[in-house]
């Protein structure tokens, strides 16, 4: 094991799978000189035909992608920013979500769609959606949100190898976290969660970016006494329900952290459904951390009220520790 | 340069919009580099010829919008200074009460509908702002700055076939500044943009867009064109980015894009420093009348930073959904 950061671990693990798999490539605006530090290098090693940069045209790269893998290539489509998953929205939703159902599984799409999402960086409301609902109510496309290095690798390679699209969502301004990430190469299934802390008293699950508020609150109750379980998805779909609702049986009480606006929040979804599977062993309301409705403000302090963050969190496990 | 027989005063009008554009910029450099502003900034630097020129065209009742690179652009068409420097800075008295920042500076009430966070995002809003004013009638016209990364969006293609079948009163300005991002356009565009409009028999032209005159002109030819209900025009302007395409980008590039020696030879083009000294050749001012007006403008801006500096934050008071729903 050795520490590293993000945007590093994501690097190798790309590097990786490049080597590993010769059918594999990965285009996107400004991929050989990498804005974030993601593809940094790749060209230097791999060339242009298999990394390349690509015009400003989400709109034929999302598409473009869904074509490259049906005829036979594993494709990166790197999309800078979530939010310009929105411009290239078109093939996803109509094409690479739904052509392996409607053809009768004649073919399987290798696609990764990897961008950053999410706020705090002032960066506005075009640069700072955390739009992941929107992927999973499609139906046919994978949702990733690892929250620390070592997922960002594994799961990021279980990716690649997925023989079905996969849009893989980075905490934006994230890259630089360090964290412990194994020597050898590793991989992380796509559908299993992660419990970062076990307790009796509550469960958080928290998403994305939203894990490392979650742990503080989680670290700070168990100073008090207070034992929350925490659970990181991991990955949104498939959704590993199982170790939710086993959690959620033995607390009864549920808080979910997610940074996607509210309303059809990965939030809300996760509620109901622990709703309808675990309502018999609920103590309190499922209570739900996330963004209002509304677009993510530039201003610093507006920005900040919000996002979810510890304080957040804090007063919702007050509140629902408080029911009775 | 384009010959012209613009009066002293319109020439220093020119200059002056030009130099406040400048001025507001390396004040914004400044800022960001010492960490006074909470996002991203993407200057204008070098391009300040391009939206004078076309500005100067324009008053309140027509329509622009422009880019992530788009303060330029803003105080061309008349928007206030401290208004759009309060709003870098995030505060309660920016134009859009610090909810949008640099990339979304707008004024509606100077017809000034936004810069623009999405590459190519202000085509297709300023083609229905066209259609809007041929609809009304009004003798407006609506333009559209955007870049040459922005014209290998599909929604460019979109926005021409349908400007020119429907004749809008639109004006498709793409700056070419040599790079999308760090890419330098030709490794990602094919062919040259201009003539991206001949297939749909739209008017186009190429323009010099370092030399605020021949933009000034262009511009003219364009608005006269859609006026007279002869549809829209796309106009190519060269012209360069001296700046990087944000500021803060030495942070965290790992390479070099671009040599010195070409930003050098641009820097030697440079559109205020021409024009200046084409106003002082002709005789049209003395150096002393420019050196009022840089005073001038170094007041607005000092003015505008203290009127920043000194706003409260925004505050939502417990009502965040404001602003989301008329
Ligand atoms: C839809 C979309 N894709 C990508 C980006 C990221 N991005 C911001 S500016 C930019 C380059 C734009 O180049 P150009 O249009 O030439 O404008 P310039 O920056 O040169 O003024 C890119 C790729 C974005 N903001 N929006
Ligand atoms: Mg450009």
């Amino acid at each position: 094991m050795a520490k590293k950061r993000m945007i590093q671990a994501i690097n190798e693990a790309l590097d990786g799978e490049m080597q590993r798999d010769h059918k594999l490539i990965l285009f996107g605006e400004d991929v050989e000189i990498s804005l974030f530090g993601d593809t940094k290098g790749l060209v230097d090693k791999y060339g242009t035909d298999r990394i390349r940069n690509t015009p400003i045209s989400e709109t034929v790269m999302s598409g473009m992608a869904v074509g490259a893998a049906a005829a036979g290539f594993n494709v990166i489509c790197h999309m800078m920013f979530g939010n310009f998953m929105y411009t290239g929205f078109d093939s996803i939703a109509n094409q690479a979500s739904k052509l392996r159902y409607m053809t009768a599984g004649q073919i399987s799409l290798p696609i990764v769609y990897m961008s950053v999402f999410g706020g705090g960086r002032s960066a506005a409301a075009q640069h700072s959606d955390a739009m992941h609902p929107m992927f999973m109510n499609l139906g046919g496309i994978k949702v990733v949100t690892p929250s620390s290095p070592m997922d960002a690798a594994g799961l990021l390679r279980a990716s690649i190898r997925d023989p079905n699209p996969v849009v893989y969502l980075q905490a934006a301004g994230r890259g630089g976290e360090l964290g412990e990430v194994p020597d050898e190469e590793f991989v992380i299934e796509l559908g299993k969660a992660a419990r970062l802390r076990n307790g009796e008293d509550l469960t958080i699950v928290a998403i994305g970016a939203m894990v490392r508020p979650a742990l503080r609150s989680v670290d700070f109750h168990a100073t008090k006494g207070v034992g929350i379980e925490l659970i990181d998805p991991r990955t949104l779909v498939p959704l590993d329900k199982e170790m939710i609702f086993k959690s959620v049986r033995k607390t009864g009480r549920l808080i979910i952290v997610d940074e996607a606006r509210d309303t059809c929040s990965a939030a809300s979804h996760i509620a109901s459904l622990c709703a309808e599977e675990c309502f018999s062993a609920l103590k309190a309301p499922i209570k739900r951390v996330t963004v209002n409705d509304i677009a993510i403000p530039y201003s610093p302090p507006l920005e900040k009220n919000v996002l979810p963050n510890e304080e957040r969190i804090n007063n919702a496990v007050s509140e629902v520790l408080e029911f009775v | 340069m384009a010959d012209t027989n613009f009066s002293n005063e319109q020439m220093l009008k020119l200059y002056e919009s030009m130099l406040r554009i400048r001025k507001v910029e390396e004040q914004l450099a400044k800022d960001s580099k010492e960490g006074n502003i909470p996002g991203a900034v993407h200057l204008y630097i070098g391009q300040e010829a391009v939206a004078v020129g076309v500005c100067s065209q324009l008053s309140d009742k027509d329509w622009i919008a422009s880019t992530h690179r788009g303060h330029g652009h803003f105080l061309a068409k008349g928007g206030e200074t401290r208004l759009l420097m309060a709003e870098v800075y995030g505060r309660d008295t920016g134009i859009c009460r610090g909810r949008g920042g640099s990339m979304h500076v707008a004024d509606f009430s100077k017809g000034i509908i936004g810069a623009n966070g999405i590459v190519g995002g202000g085509i297709s809003i300023t083609t229905g702002a066209g259609l809007a004013s041929k609809l009304a009638n009004d003798g407006s016209v609506a333009v559209v700055f955007f870049g040459d990364g922005a014209a290998n969006q599909g929604v460019l293609a979109e926005a021409l076939n349908i400007s020119t079948l429907w004749q809008l009163p639109v004006i498709f300005i793409c700056e070419n500044n040599g790079f999308s991002e760090f890419s330098p356009t030709n490794t990602v565009t094919a062919g040259n943009i201009v003539d991206r409009a001949k297939p749909y028999g739209t008017a186009c032209e190429t323009v010099d867009g370092n030399d605020v005159i021949a933009v000034w002109q262009c511009a003219e030819r364009a608005k006269l064109r859609a006026l007279r209900g002869d549809g829209p025009t796309l106009i190519e302007a060269h012209t360069y980015r001296q700046r990087g395409h944000v500021e803060a980008e030495a942070t965290f590039l790992s390479k070099k894009y671009r040599d010195s020696q070409e930003i050098e030879n641009w820097v030697s083009k440079d559109p205020i420093t021409l024009f200046e000294k084409r106003i002082v050749d002709a005789g049209q001012a003395k150096i002393e009348d420019l050196q009022i007006i840089t005073k001038a403008i170094e007041v607005e801006v000092n003015e505008a930073i203290e009127f920043a500096e000194k706003s409260p934050y925004p505050d939502s008071g417990g009502n965040e959904q404001q602003y989301m729903f008329t």
